[in-house]
């Protein structure tokens, strides 16, 4: 009996070491104490990217002597969720998902920033807006943005030349006829070339990045679903159920089956297959290298309103501090000269050609200098953009809303509003799952 | 005297014993444990009850991952056995070249099943897939396979065929197992090959087709990797890391197994405890089908006896 007992107790004992440990409450150091250590930053990036990280890690290390960084590369958001919970999180973290922010401000694995910044007096508004909304949940504010993406219209020059159109459609109507008189078909009616195509499981084509051409709204102010209470929903998916029925959704499904893969150089776009795309600002990377020759332009996305035009979705990578962080004042400091300072953000973005987070950066003129990434960097600052909203469920509302989008471009879903209703109801039952 | 002897029995065991208690045992109750909680790997388990599983009712994709497994199980497990059996009966009646085909059928089973999935939606790739082009040739105009939610699941069976060696091997000892002198005595009694088929081969294998119909069972109820895969290749937006589970059951929730949605409610949306519900009772479910099949092979050796 007794050995039972110890050995239950053993049981539990272990189901504690691998749990979290209740979050203690951290003191800051006043203002103005000189900080020094070690500081631990992990990341997600390999290869070139991650080379660039150092250049900037170095330049900071010989502006703060007594801070030594020591940084881990390749870490996914699920080594540094497995860390913190074990309570051996990295002093400092950087992910490529804002789908997170929700989860790591909520539970409190990532400390709130505000009294640092409150400390620091550092001012905010000198970061981009939208930035600023994906991170930040509940009034906490557990991250801070570093380097960013927008997402806008790629169209290939030759083609709208081919069929006589000037210039980048800059409305839903634009874009539906354009669409139509840049589509081309074999003699047996198989597609040949599509203007654009609009099934929202092809590349870059999910409701959250098609969204801020309707101004739709995703969440609640108090984290239920908004999907069937916004007609804006309405109008996009309308549109683009309109637009897979001049294709035939058969005809679609048959040929997107025989594209290559987004980020392989047989990408649609680059091949000249389709001819107008949804993407961001690192495709023109990819362009630069994988298909030189091609002829595109870039563009804000069409809108439903054309007062609303000149925006496009805005995401980004983030970074914030541990709740078991050894040293937060260094990775404090590490993180203020990564996400506030000008030239260290300048740099970065030259280096991973991303879009920068600072506006004071956004107008250095070694970022401008390149038309096509100018016309990213005014997406990413026009009012009109949008981005997801954090939750504790990370992206459970966008994912399963991207399943009702299935089900309605296939023909599935008869009435809209019952469907957008019934989504809505998904929605908040997948949202709850945990809690 | 007698507990030392025992105690040298243990220490004989003790490895065996360690593995099964932190390999096993432990995570079931961990598991089962968690399972009441509201968890998220982040903040203190919070005890909630039943909650989690009271909110299976609710849950919009449960139904549809169960019917994908079912889907699985009640086709695929079967479909495998036979194949395997008929495979390993041509083998055992190979007399020339035996080793080779042996080794031919049984290398697939060698691929690691991504890069085989991988593979495989290439090979099946419509418009640029080799498979689709000689068809074409014949005059058919292929199915779209992974791309197409009626063909997506049989494209999977055929996958799963293609890597049959690891069972047919099975089989195949067992079948060359079979006494020699029972054929002959059947074929004395006027056997065709039917007869002896049926009547001396199958029970002569009968426990191995319990084993592979087990085992089967198991591992379609937890099939996760070449589901998750196929769904990610063939959507065309393959990325690693953040954004994979947005390409599970593609194509239309086709190939959106049970394990596939653990998965993406555990890791994905943080729902932590839930998963572990979910993971208590796929365990359940698993072991309740292992122990049926158990009992119903007894009865039927029991008969066959009498």
């Amino acid at each position: 009996m007794r050995s039972r007992i110890l050995a239950m107790g053993a049981a539990v004992m272990l189901l504690a070491a691998c749990t979290p440990a209740p979050k203690e409450a951290t003191k800051i150091a006043d203002p103005g104490t000189e900080v020094s250590g070690t500081v631990e930053l992990w990341h997600f990036f390999t290869d070139r990217e991650a080379a660039a990280i150092d250049t900037v890690i170095k330049d900071f290390t010989a502006s703060h002597p007594k801070i030594t960084v020591n940084v881990k590369s390749g870490q996914d958001d699920g080594k540094v969720t497995q860390a913190i919970g074990a309570g051996t999180g990295p002093d400092v973290g950087l992910s490529y998902s804002t789908d997170i922010v929700g989860k790591f401000c909520s539970s409190g694995a990532w400390v709130d920033l505000n009294q640092y910044i409150q400390r620091d007096k550092v001012d905010l508004a000198k970061l981009n807006a939208t930035t600023r909304q994906y991170t930040e949940f509940d009034g906490k504010r557990c991250a801070m943005p570093f380097l960013a993406d927008a997402y806008g219209l790629f169209y290939n020059k030759d083609m709208f030349a081919k069929a006589g159109i000037a210039g980048p459609p800059k409305t839903l109507d634009e874009l539906t006829e354009d669409a139509k008189k840049l589509t081309v078909k074999n003699a047996d009616g198989t597609l040949k070339t599509v203007g654009f195509l609009p099934l929202s499981d092809f590349y870059e084509n999910s409701a959250a990045h098609l969204a801020p051409m309707v101004g739709a709204k995703w969440l609640t102010d108090d984290g239920k679903s908004a999907i069937g209470a916004d007609p804006a929903w309405k109008t996009l998916l309308t549109w683009q159920k309109q637009l897979v029925d001049f294709y035939g959704y058969a005809n679609l499904v048959k040929f997107k089956a025989s594209l290559g893969d987004e980020f392989s150089a047989d990408n649609a776009f680059q091949k000249g297959q389709v001819a107008i795309n949804i993407d961001a600002e690192f495709r023109l990377a990819f362009l630069a290298d994988q298909a030189p020759k091609l002829q595109y332009g870039v563009a804000p996305l069409p809108t439903s309103d054309p007062a609303r035009y000149g925006g496009g979705y805005v995401t980004g990578n983030i970074l914030g501090i541990s709740k078991n962080a050894k040293n937060p004042e260094a990775a404090w400091e590490l993180i203020k000269y990564l996400t506030t300072d000008d030239k260290a953000i300048a740099k970065l973005a030259e280096l991973i050609k991303n879009v920068p987070t600072t506006t004071a950066t956004l107008a250095d003129p070694k970022l401008t200098g390149d038309p096509n990434f100018k016309v990213f960097l005014d997406i990413f600052a026009n009012p009109n953009s949008s981005t997801t909203p954090p939750s504790k469920s990370g992206p459970a509302y966008q994912e399963t809303f991207g399943q009702f989008l299935t089900e309605w471009q296939s023909g599935k879903v008869k009435d809209l509003d019952a469907g957008l209703a019934d989504a809505d109801k998904k929605v908040n039952g997948v949202m709850q799952l945990g809690g | 005297m007698r507990w030392k002897r025992n105690l040298t029995t243990l220490s004989f065991l003790a490895p065996m014993l360690i593995g099964i208690g932190v390999f096993f045992l432990y995570p079931l109750a961990s598991a089962v444990y968690f399972s009441f909680t509201e968890f998220d790997l982040l903040s203190v388990p919070e005890w909630v009850g039943l909650d989690n599983y009271r909110k299976m009712a609710d849950d919009p994709f449960l139904l549809q991952s169960v019917q994908n497994t079912l889907w699985m199980v009640v086709v695929f497990v079967p479909v495998r056995i036979v194949s395997a059996i008929g495979l390993s009966m041509l083998l055992a009646r190979l007399k020339r070249g035996a080793g080779f085909f042996r080794t031919v059928f049984y290398l697939p089973a060698l691929a690691p099943p991504v890069a085989a999935t991988i593979a495989f939606v290439y090979l099946l790739k419509p418009g640029t897939g080799p498979v689709n082009t000689f068809l074409e040739h014949l005059g058919l105009d292929g199915p779209l396979w992974f791309n197409s939610p009626a063909w997506a699941k049989p494209s999977l069976v055929l996958l799963g065929l293609w890597g049959i060696g690891d069972i047919m091997i099975i089989f195949l000892a067992a079948v060359l197992g079979v006494p020699e002198s029972l054929y002959e005595a059947a074929a004395l009694d006027g056997a065709n090959a039917w007869h002896r088929f049926r009547y001396v081969t199958l029970p002569t294998i009968q426990p191995v087709i319990l084993f592979a119909a087990v085992t089967g069972v198991i591992y379609t109820l937890q099939y996760f990797d070449q589901a998750a895969v196929a769904g990610a290749i063939a959507s065309g937006n393959a990325t690693t890391g953040g954004g994979i589970t947005s390409s599970f059951g593609y194509p239309e929730g086709s190939t959106f197994t049970y394990p596939l949605w653990l998965y993406t409610v555990g890791f994905s949306y943080s729902a932590l405890g839930y998963a572990n519900a979910m993971a208590v009772a796929l365990f359940v479910a698993a072991l309740a089908v292992t122990v049926i099949l158990l009992k119903r092979s007894k009865a039927f050796a029991g008969e066959a006896e009498a």
